[in-house]
């Protein structure tokens, strides 16, 4: 066991080098002069000479992915063009409410999902299936911010009931905290539950033609004992999964559900920096999101041996 | 019993095609559904021009946040543009960038899955950066190619592209791996049959039905990320008419005149359920032992 978890922690290096080398080749694989680009349209031959020079383009490439890795390993990743400030220090100022929204998201979606999923499969083929399986299907195709926008139209314009938008930290209030982020959540977590419920139905509906469920049955358990001690912890395995490469998902949709509920967070600095073409920071934001996701799908793989006892490595 | 044979036929003959379609649409209703809603929206798009539209970039100061009515059926902007005319013309960019990637992924996917497929060397390297590149979430590769390049139609299927790639080439390398497997290609191999000749015979036609049903599904995320690429103002440049462009200039009169934002959002969101439950029909009529588990 100890063994398989140091392997598979290894084996996340060559993939975040891949991501590593990736970033880093951005700059250089685009069209004409990355610097000049950066620059904008209206600059002069001294602002791209400038930018040049502060990106460290005039020197060899090898170089240049040297020194950047170098940096990286000290977690330096590099100055913000327009702010001059460091990007680790911007991604700490604005990581906050990022996790804050990622997680909620996180917890309201499988909270909400995983008995929609398990009530269709016990009731498959009935109309609670089938309503299962529409809103699976509506809530796979309606984009962020088309949700987003009737949320705030109809719980916020016309009801009042929550604010229409903004962020407030924890430490300001748990009630304020917590109604801010009730539409980020669902606005966000819509296309992740409507995928995890479609997950955990297959998966339950796998589980319970297996022989142990009708054992289960016949020596006449409740239907509840059943469902969860005996089918759903069968049935974990894919649904730790999806979770896990589901989280794609939340990270491409941060960066619309904070554009939207201007909420200051990584998503946010993201959009800022593509209007002011600040590339450090987006290169920045790249990896850290990538390592995030490296870690969670790190974590899922390392929980099958808690979830299915199975499994041994 | 005397039945005359003429009688019959005419009796029975077309009921029986009537039958048949009224089957098909109990036995598919999501094909048909999806297909129908797709084929719609197709036809509003090529036929843009002729629905009563007026030229979306057409400004019209004196008309500026106009509700819908009579004379701008989905409003006005803030520009004093029709939001109707704007909305069916954003069906083209939405449809062929939906469209472009689809294609352009699947066969890049393709040819790439069939060489790592079958080549050990370059699976090893191919692959290791594929694994890479799927760590990163598309959105984010599809806005780190956009913020480098300048905003056109062409970059933005490029961008999506890319980001698309990756899944494609593990799915035809996984086919792939399995069908080498097979006795069919082993006697095409060991007949000393070429690599490229069994890959074109044997292999691509049976990479072709998965594809598809992966074509439809890259098609709809691909129309969703161009909308979120346009929306954060990274996308379609903004003389183009396209749906995340028109919610993104909506955005900030969002409060007074939510009817611009609504539109092109109720568009999106129908042509990307048509095409969803288009992909699910398929994949349910081309691999039966999925259908009715997923």
């Amino acid at each position: 066991m100890f063994g398989y978890i140091v392997r598979r922690v290894l084996a996340t290096i060559p993939v975040m080098v891949v991501v590593a080398v990736f970033v880093f080749a951005l700059l250089h694989l685009s069209p004409g002069d990355p610097a000049a680009i950066i620059a904008g349209d209206n600059a002069t031959s001294a602002d791209i000479a400038r930018i040049r020079a502060k990106l460290g383009l005039d020197e060899p490439l090898l170089v240049q992915f040297g020194g950047w890795v170098w940096h990286l390993l000290h977690g330096d990743l590099g100055i913000s063009i327009f702010t001059n400030l460091p990007v680790s220090a911007l991604i700490v100022q604005r990581i906050g409410p990022t996790v804050s929204l990622t997680i909620s998201t996180l917890l309201v979606s499988i909270v909400a999902a995983i008995p929609i999923g398990v009530l269709a499969a016990w009731k498959a083929g009935t109309w609670i299936d089938r309503s299962v399986m529409i809103f699976a299907v509506v809530g796979f195709s309606v984009p962020i911010f088309v949700l987003a926008y009737i949320l705030i139209y109809a719980l916020a314009i016309a009801t009042n009931l929550l604010p229409v938008q903004g962020y407030v930290p924890p430490q300001d209030g748990l009630g304020p905290f917590l109604s801010h982020l009730v539409m980020p959540s669902l606005a966000l977590g819509m296309t992740f539950t409507a995928l995890i419920a479609r997950i955990t139905r297959a998966s339950m509906l796998d589980v319970l033609a297996q022989d142990y469920i009708r054992t289960a049955h016949a020596k006449g358990l409740s239907n509840e004992r059943v469902l969860l001690r005996h089918a759903l912890k069968n049935a974990a395995v894919p649904i730790a999964t999806i979770i896990g490469i589901g989280v794609a998902l939340l990270i491409g949709g941060v960066v619309v559900t904070e554009t939207v509920f201007a909420i200051p967070g990584l998503g946010r600095l993201t959009v800022d920096a593509i209007l002011r073409r600040d590339y450090p920071i987006i290169q920045g934001i790249i990896l850290i999101f990538s390592a995030a996701y490296v870690v969670v799908n790190l974590l899922v793989d390392l929980s099958y041996a808690i979830l299915d006892p199975r499994i041994r490595y | 019993m005397a039945v005359i044979p003429g009688d019959l036929e005419l009796v029975a003959a077309p009921p029986k095609q009537r039958g048949a379609v009224a089957t098909y649409v109990r036995r598919h209703p999501t094909v048909v559904a999806g297909g129908g809603l797709l084929a719609a929206m197709l036809a509003i798009a090529v036929f843009a021009p002729f629905l009563g539209t007026i030229d979306p970039t057409a400004l019209s100061p004196a008309h500026r946040l106009r509700w819908p009515s009579a004379e701008y059926w989905f409003g006005s902007d803030m520009l004093g543009r029709d939001i109707y005319s704007r909305t069916i013309y954003g069906a083209r960019v939405s449809l062929s960038v939906g469209f472009s990637v689809a294609a352009l992924a699947t066969a890049l996917g393709l040819v790439i899955g069939l060489v790592t497929g079958f080549n050990r060397w370059v699976d090893a390297i191919v692959m290791r950066i594929m694994d890479g590149l799927m760590s990163i979430p598309a959105v984010l590769i599809a806005i780190a190619l956009m913020a480098l390049t300048r905003a056109s139609l062409q970059n933005v299927i490029f961008a999506i592209t890319v980001a698309e790639v990756p899944r494609v080439t593990r799915l035809v390398r996984s086919i792939v791996l399995t069908l080498r497997e097979q006795p069919f290609v082993e006697a095409a191999i060991a007949s000393g049959t070429t690599h490229i000749r069994t890959m074109w015979r044997h292999i691509v036609p049976n990479t072709l039905a998965t594809l598809l049903v992966q074509g439809t599904y890259i098609c709809a995320s691909a129309m969703i990320t161009e909308a979120i690429l346009s929306f954060i103002g990274a996308g379609t440049p903004p003389t183009i008419p396209s749906w995340g462009n028109i919610m993104a200039e909506g955005r900030a009169v969002f409060l007074v005149a939510y009817y611009i934002v609504l539109f092109p959002g109720v568009f999106l969101s129908l042509t990307v359920l048509a095409i969803n439950l288009l992909g699910d029909g398929l994949r349910d009529a081309l691999d039966p032992r999925l259908a009715r588990r997923l």
